[in-house]
């Protein structure tokens, strides 16, 4: 019954970041704060791993696993035998 | 070649706007993909990215009331902004080729772009500026927030999440409402003729829970998962119909009530949490790899539950 959604692919290299603060201004969960100077993630279970941090740090400091967290999309690629679930329905 | 446009959103704009809501003609309410000026824009003014489905192009221009200004729109297929973002076509190359294709350095010597930021899962901001030397701005999530983003250029917090009030929810239900009148009508129809009144009512009661009620409560069922809240909604509708049907007929004994009547606590808590599984595609909070463990954790569950009690079901009508 525990939920599902704590844990999630996103993964941040504080070695690598530059402080440009990318990942604050993108995420629309809040999930990066800065701090001295630098990034780091303060609300880790709220990434819906949209992938906007990662593909928005210039540094590469960022990675997750991005894709749709749509059921119906996963369940469809299953049945297809696709690799990457994408929306091909007209529903979004 | 610019187009020019206007902020102003007319009787004609609402009626489409009222139809991509309730799901009809929505795929065709597309803009045509270019640069567009609105107002008296010159060298100096500000350059606004956006999707071409209508909905997202016309917020846009809306919000922008009073200001002359460009606004690029990018070729996504007639998709919102964010979802584009999410497929890539809101993205990257799309921007920067649909960018050369305008010829926009010449109408924009400050080169610099103000894009959503929902479509920065789409676009890389220091990509685009590496390939034509334009910076990109992130403005706010929602295009209303405008007008107060341009005073200073500084998001607040709350301009920067996305959001999913009531407001929000309900407005996704008449799109479901559309879709699902024929299917459900057909489904009610096919029931009543081979099991009678009340499988015809539970099927209704599952779309209508399922669909219809459960975006409108989700933040009031217990539980994180959207599978484990539709086990519950679904129980809680499947209650009244195991009690009729269990007290329908005094006369037949316990146990033959109790085999026609315990069918729906099984069949329709499993349905209904099928759809409510399918409904984080349209909530902006859930995780692939979430969902992947939803589905992995509770399909199965969903599966035996409604195999038994289909087959519960089928054997008991037949023995009484």
């Amino acid at each position: 019954m525990e939920s599902k959604y704590l844990e999630t692919t996103l993964k941040y290299d504080a070695e690598l970041c530059t402080g440009c603060g990318m990942c604050s201004t993108v995420c629309p969960h809040r999930v990066f704060a800065q701090a001295n100077g630098i990034a780091e993630i303060t609300r880790p279970t709220a990434c819906m791993e949209c992938g906007a941090c990662a593909l928005n740090c210039p540094a590469n400091a960022i990675t997750v696993d991005s894709g749709t967290g749509c059921a119906t999309a996963q369940m469809m690629a299953a049945v297809r035998r696709k690799k990457e679930p994408t929306c091909d329905c007209s529903c979004c | 070649m610019i187009t020019k446009t206007t902020s102003r959103i007319t009787f004609g704009d609402k009626l489409q706007h009222f139809l991509a809501r309730v799901g009809l003609r929505r795929n065709r309410f597309r803009v045509q993909p270019g640069l567009y000026a609105l107002g008296e824009p010159d060298k100096e003014s500000d350059v606004f990215v956006t999707a071409n489905y209508g909905l997202s192009f016309n917020k846009l221009r809306e919000s922008l009331a009073g200001m002359d200004c460009y606004i690029l729109v990018l070729d996504t297929k007639g998709i919102n902004v964010w979802c584009a973002a999410g497929k890539g076509t809101f993205g990257t190359d799309e921007l920067v080729h649909r960018m050369q294709n305008t010829n926009l350095e010449e109408y924009a010597v400050r080169k610099k772009l103000i894009l959503p930021q929902l479509g920065a899962s789409g676009v890389a901001a220091h990509e685009v500026e590496k390939r034509t030397g334009f910076k990109v701005e992130y403005g706010p999530v929602r295009a209303e927030d405008l007008p107060e983003y341009l005073r200073t250029h500084e998001a607040t917090p709350q301009m920067r999440l996305v959001r999913f009030n009531l407001y929000d929810r309900l407005i996704l239900v008449p799109i479901e409402l559309t879709h699902m009148i024929l299917p459900t009508l057909f489904i009610m129809a096919v029931l009543y003729f081979i099991s009678g009144l009340i499988p015809a009512l539970a099927a209704l009661a599952i779309i209508v829970a399922g669909l219809m009620l459960f975006p409108v409560i989700i933040p009031w069922l217990p539980t994180h998962n959207f599978s484990t809240k539709g086990f519950i909604l679904g129980t809680l509708i499947a209650l009244p119909f195991f009690f009729v049907v269990f007290f329908n007929a005094p006369a037949t004994a316990w146990w033959r009530s109790l085999g026609q009547a315990f069918p729906y606590l099984l069949v329709m808590p499993s349905l209904v949490a099928f759809i409510t599984l399918n409904y984080t595609g349209v909530t902006p909070f859930t995780s692939k790899s979430g969902v992947a463990r939803e589905i992995f954790s509770y399909f199965p569950v969903m599966f035996w539950l409604f195999c038994v009690g289909a087959i519960m079901g089928i054997v008991f009508r037949f023995i009484t």
